[in-house]
């Protein structure tokens, strides 16, 4: 029993040590992750104006979304988007080409938990880089967004459910490259689909029914669209607990998953490189 | 005619090296697919809400689409490709081999690297770029076509130019990868034609990162659409550009020490 505890605060000494280096060595490069979050932002811009047009077109609104809505989802998209960023698995296939696994696997502890803990600790970081950024945004393109109390505090958790949903999907991705060392085909793929069945390109109410259909049964949506909505739609209480609870069944799949092939896949690992 | 040869024989040499990887080629030609293949349902998404989009009609939009891919294979192909390898050079202090070769350095440092697989996006792209002109009311005439030529050329320049500028910032600042990143996610704005982006944006897009000239005059080229007025003022543009670049490129190399070399 005692074990166990000490088990427990270890990892949580763990957590909490590599989120903070990371936190620090984020602030270094500060100017870095400016750039980088300008030209992320250009693709939801694009997103945007395309819909406001067409939305200004038709009377003010398309289906229903108008164009001050628009904004808010979108500006909200941009910070769950730098949630979302996390391990990729361009990222894996350098860990394994370049032989770097190597060091992680003499660790007493999980690879996965090294990226969850250094990504999860760039994330205050981001945020507060984000601030000014979301600012600016919310001048230049005037949203409507007023949510109540506990839509926040579900977005707050939904933020954080899906960036674990997305380091889980993107570490599976990832341990393809312990098979064969070039997948990007495969990845590009993916990450096509996850544009549009995810709520990245556009608000799912958009999408054909066809497409809306197939996306209830994967874990996309739970790592865009719903933590957007939570905040920026109207979801009722019942709504916003069966999302989160949805995002827990997604997080303990996804990772049983991740382990099981883990398992497999690091019997496969054979260093190429180093 | 000397920066061609000489563009011609790296060219050669790069192919050369690049062919020994032929898998390399079925991968893109899928990579190449998907990328396609998503931009065409996107656009299909959009037009499933409307018939126009600020005036453009979803074949013309398809042109400006195919525009874009096919400009932004050239930017991978070559000039992505060359520039990196600058700004890996400065800062390794290996541009001397570079600078004391009997060539001029600007025209050195731009050719000497190629990816001719990625030649496949430039196919792409003239293959979306054919299926919207096939879907277009008015036809393209030889004028159009010749006048889309031209200025295809004048905009792969204009974004050479600007990509050099921006690489001879790595004399002075070491990082400038994250300015690759800032550039790519940038140069989306290229699908969709400028006028449909608020002034400020469109200003950006236009004259601080000339996406405007390369991918929408262009299509407006091919659509009809072009004014003479633009032409001039994209010709105007490109030329002031080259001329800065050429200046800044050399001012730049003046504060090149070759360090570590």
């Amino acid at each position: 029993m005692n074990g166990k505890v000490g088990a427990v605060r270890s990892m949580f000494d763990f957590y909490v040590t590599r989120g903070r280096t990371q936190i620090q060595s984020e602030f270094q490069y500060r100017a870095a992750t400016y750039f980088w979050m300008i030209g992320m932002l250009a693709e939801p811009i694009v997103y945007l104006v395309v819909w406001t047009t067409i939305a200004d077109q038709q009377g003010g609104s398309v289906q229903g979304i108008t164009t001050g809505e628009f904004a808010a989802y979108y500006i909200v998209w941009t910070l769950v988007r730098n949630m979302n960023i996390v391990f990729t698995p361009f990222g894996w296939e350098w860990r394994i080409r370049e032989g770097q696994l190597s060091a992680a696997l003499l660790r007493p502890i999980h690879p996965l938990h090294d990226d969850l803990a250094g990504f999860g600790g760039m994330k205050p970081v981001v945020i507060l880089l984000w601030l000014p950024v979301a600012a600016v945004l919310w001048v230049a393109f005037d949203p409507v967004l007023a949510p109540t109390v506990l839509e926040g505090v579900v977005f707050f958790f939904a933020i954080w459910g899906a960036y674990l949903i997305r380091t889980m999907f993107m570490s599976m991705l990832g341990m393809i490259t312990f098979w064969t060392t070039r997948v990007s085909a495969v990845f590009e793929l993916f990450i096509a689909a996850e544009l549009l069945l995810s709520g990245r390109l556009v608000p799912m109410p958009l999408m054909p029914d066809w497409a809306q259909d197939i996306a209830a049964f994967l874990p996309f949506q739970w790592s865009f669209y719903f933590p957007i909505e939570s905040l920026v739609g109207d979801l009722s209480t019942q709504e916003l607990l069966r999302g989160l609870g949805m995002q827990v069944f997604w997080i303990v799949a996804m990772t049983g998953l991740t382990l099981f092939i883990w398992r497999f896949a690091v019997r496969r690992y054979s260093a190429v490189g180093n | 005619m000397r920066p061609f040869r000489l563009g011609w024989l790296y060219f050669k040499l790069g192919s050369l090296t690049e062919l020994q990887y032929r898998a390399n080629f079925f991968i893109q030609v899928l990579q190449s697919a998907v990328a396609a293949g998503t931009a065409i349902v996107v656009l299909k998404l959009v037009y499933s809400h409307t018939t126009e989009l600020n005036g453009w009609s979803e074949a013309e939009l398809l042109v400006v689409m195919g525009i874009q891919i096919l400009l932004g294979g050239v930017i991978r192909m070559s000039i992505q490709p060359n520039m990196e390898r600058v700004m890996e050079e400065v800062r390794e202090g290996k541009l001397d081999f570079a600078l004391t070769k009997p060539e001029d350095s600007q025209v050195l440092v731009s050719v000497r690297e190629v990816r001719i697989w990625r030649a496949v996006d430039i196919l792409s792209g003239a293959i979306v770029l054919a299926y919207g002109v096939s879907g277009l009311e008015r036809s393209v005439d030889v004028g159009d076509a010749a006048l889309f030529g031209a200025m295809l050329v004048v905009g792969a320049l204009t974004i050479y130019c600007f990509w050099l500028c921006i690489t001879t910032g790595a004399f002075w600042i070491v990082n400038t990868w994250s300015i690759i990143e800032l550039f790519d996610g940038v140069y989306q704005t290229g699908r969709f034609p400028t006028s449909i982006y608020p002034g400020w944006l469109r200003f950006g897009v236009t004259f601080l990162v000339p996406i405007a000239f390369a991918i929408t005059v262009p299509a407006e080229a091919v659509t009809s659409r072009l004014d003479w007025s633009t032409v001039a003022l994209a010709l105007g543009f490109g030329t002031l550009l080259f001329a800065f670049t050429r200046w800044w490129w050399r001012f730049g190399l003046r504060r090149y020490t070759g360090a570590s070399a």
